[in-house]
């Protein structure tokens, strides 16, 4: 069956490639990239700003300065949670989009125990936030999974209604019960006790979520590439029919990828709300949930990748920040890239499998 | 409740419906050819400043009102270049066609923040607005709302009893069949994506030229991705996507108006009631059969045979 695309003027039409073209992928990418960066130098322009001093600010400014380095770490932290989450999702063909909901109740639940018990000492209260974080953010993941088992409710219109639901609850309880009585009006909690922060590593400003990105990922390379629920989770997400045929428990691999994704993402709320901000306030909603999508899906779902995709965009939400402050360009600048790089990236990887031809006559 | 509160409530929910219509409407025709668009948001959003900033700068408002479908055909033109060209994932593409619409929209939007622009106003129909209760309720809108009572007709009618539309219909759901049926399955997927983009972007236009008559960041608010799960609701049906639309609408109308009353309900579980009633809605809909409904093809690609 031929494809064909624009009718008689192009007579073009899809082929398959009998192999597919190995070692274009970084091509592929860094090709994506220099396009996004090439439209992005056009809306500079059109903004009245030359594009070239534009594009180096945004490049100094994430990785010009060891302290840019380390800001793009401490945002790479909670987009790497919350894309390792979304990424088992995906392995099962979950589409998990509510990284950013599981974010918010993962912050609500640390901050609940942070605030409830100020007086537990670090090595029992630093627990109970993960804790606490990881079955909040878990839950709010597993909703989604039981509607769709039970109700065949699509996944992703639920997560994301949910994630609309879960930042208003978390408005509720700032502007409301929870708001600090020294607050000035600002909706904020108190500030956490200082057993309730996680530190800094050294001399650095980097806080010790980085340790708990290392082993997250390496826990999940573990249980993918080596127990046997991690090889059911990524046969059933190849070939659901086939694995209902083997026998494996998909309701099961569901419910419990749905649990591990909602609880990462949770952790990533911990981490924010613990290390970044150290107490509950509305802006630590800044969307690294919806990041966390692009960035899993341009690591294709592998632990390793994740950290240095996270690392990149983190970077550019970093250069986007110090092009705000120093150009006037509005923050929506990264969105912009964000969305350009995945859909360039989308329809280059086309090469890979698929060539154009000219059509046969016949 | 007496009559003079419920008439204006609902006259409310009209509008406020009205352009959850046009984006649910643009994404049924979008997913009836077997494209899954969930850059709705995107495109609205993209659709709300085009419809705004050539109303502001060309003061005429119908023109507003076409640039903002002409800019959501050109968005979904984009979905479209990357799902049905290069055989993309339809899940993916549409996301990020979402955070580059939004993005779009706020980064060229700036500059417009708090401006007005020239928008539709009410105009009573004759003799229809004299109706007892349905007059004040569905006649005394603003011409769009009137353009939004016809397209769901027009577009179920097309669907039913033009070659077109059936041909539409057939490649949603066996693309393969329309091949051998000698013609291309991809033409009529351009089809759905560029009219469907076209009427995503009309609602966005809504927004900005009707609801709000003045530019702010966000305004789409979600509104969009509420869209595609009416879409489910409707099963699909651009008449039932009148019925869907309305009853968002009523429940932003109320809540906005409990609000005003000054309730003691904190704000936040207002605001949570749309959401909270698509949510509910979209579990009752696919309990109910609504995956029957579903085009079998919807999300899959067209893949070349070698």
């Amino acid at each position: 069956m031929d494809t064909q695309i624009t009718g008689k003027m192009l007579d073009l039409t899809i082929r398959k490639r009998q192999e597919s073209l190995k070692g274009t992928a970084a091509l592929i990418y860094c090709g994506a990239v220099l396009f996004s960066l090439l439209l992005s130098a056009a809306l500079l322009i059109f903004q009245g700003n030359s594009p070239v001093e534009g594009i180096s600010l945004l490049l100094q400014g994430a990785f010009g300065s060891m302290y840019a380095i380390e800001d793009c770490l401490i945002k790479a932290v909670p987009i790497y949670l919350c894309s390792l989450g979304v990424a088992i999702a995906f392995r099962l063909q979950i589409w998990n989009i509510g990284a950013e909901g599981q974010f918010a109740l993962g912050a609500i639940g640390a901050t609940w125990v942070a605030i409830s018990f100020p007086g537990l000492p670090s090595w029992a209260m630093i627990p109970l936030m993960m804790g606490a974080a990881f079955l909040l953010g878990g839950a709010w993941g597993v909703i989604p999974a039981i509607l769709k088992l039970k109700m065949k409710a699509n996944e992703i219109i639920v997560t994301l209604m949910l994630n609309y639901i879960a930042i208003l609850i978390l408005d509720y309880l700032v502007y409301g019960p929870w708001k600090a009585s020294d607050s000035y009006g600002f909706p904020m909690t108190d500030e956490f006790s200082s057993a309730a922060i996680i530190g800094t590593i050294g001399e650095t400003s980097l806080n010790w979520g980085l340790l708990i990105c290392l082993l997250s990922g390496i826990v999940i390379y573990i249980f993918f590439k080596f127990t046997v629920m991690g090889f059911e989770l990524k046969a059933s997400g190849e070939n659901v029919r086939a694995a209902r045929y083997a026998g494996f428990p998909y309701a099961r691999l569901v419910i419990i990828s749905m649990l591990l994704s909602g609880a990462f993402a949770g952790w990533a709320g911990f981490v924010e709300a613990s290390a970044t901000l150290n107490r509950l306030q509305p802006t630590i909603m800044v969307g690294y949930g919806y990041t966390a999508i692009v960035v899993a899906w341009l690591a294709r779902l592998n632990p390793f990748y994740i950290g240095i995709s996270s690392f990149l965009l983190a970077g550019l939400r970093v250069g986007a920040e110090n092009l705000q402050l120093e150009l006037q360009v509005p923050a929506a600048f990264g969105d912009i890239m964000e969305g350009m790089i995945l859909l360039t990236i989308l329809a280059a990887t086309f090469f890979i499998h698929y060539r154009f031809a000219r059509r046969q006559r016949s | 409740m007496t009559p003079d509160m419920i008439i204006p409530l609902l006259a409310a929910t009209v509008q406020s419906g009205t352009p959850i219509l046009f984006a649910t409407l643009g994404a049924i025709f979008c997913e009836k050819s077997g494209v899954l668009n969930l850059g709705v948001e995107g495109i609205m959003a993209v659709g709300a400043l085009a419809g705004f900033s050539v109303s502001y700068a060309t003061g005429n408002i119908w023109l507003g009102f076409l640039a903002g479908g002409l800019s959501g055909m050109v968005a979904g033109g984009i979905h479209g270049l990357v799902c049905l060209v290069f055989l993309g994932n339809q899940v993916v593409s549409g996301l990020a066609l979402t955070i580059l619409g939004v993005g779009v929209a706020d980064y060229l939007g700036t500059p417009l923040i708090g401006l007005k622009a020239p928008g539709f106003v009410p105009t009573a129909l004759p003799l229809l607005s004299d109706l007892p209760f349905l007059g004040p309720v569905f006649f005394r809108h603003d011409p769009l709302v009137y353009i939004s009572y016809l397209v769901p007709v027009g577009m179920w009618l097309f669907f039913r009893n033009t070659r077109a539309g059936l041909r539409l219909r057939s490649v949603g759901e066996n693309p393969d069949a329309a091949q051998a049926a000698g013609f291309s399955p991809t033409h009529y997927r351009w089809l759905g994506v560029l009219c469907g983009g076209f009427f995503m972007g009309l609602g966005g236009a809504y927004l900005s030229l009707a609801y709000t008559h003045m530019w702010a960041n966000h305004l789409t608010a979600g509104r969009g991705w509420i869209a595609v799960a009416l879409v489910i609701f409707a099963f699909w049906n651009p008449l039932r996507a009148v019925l869907g639309a309305y009853l968002f609408g009523g429940m932003m109308a109320f809540q906005f108006r409990l609000q005003a009353s000054g309730t003691h309900i904190p704000s936040s579980f207002l605001l949570m009631l749309p959401y909270v009633l698509t949510l509910t809605v979209l579990v009752f809909s696919s309990w109910k059969g609504g995956s029957s409904a579903t085009p079998q093809a919807l999300g899959v690609n067209i893949e070349p045979a070698d």
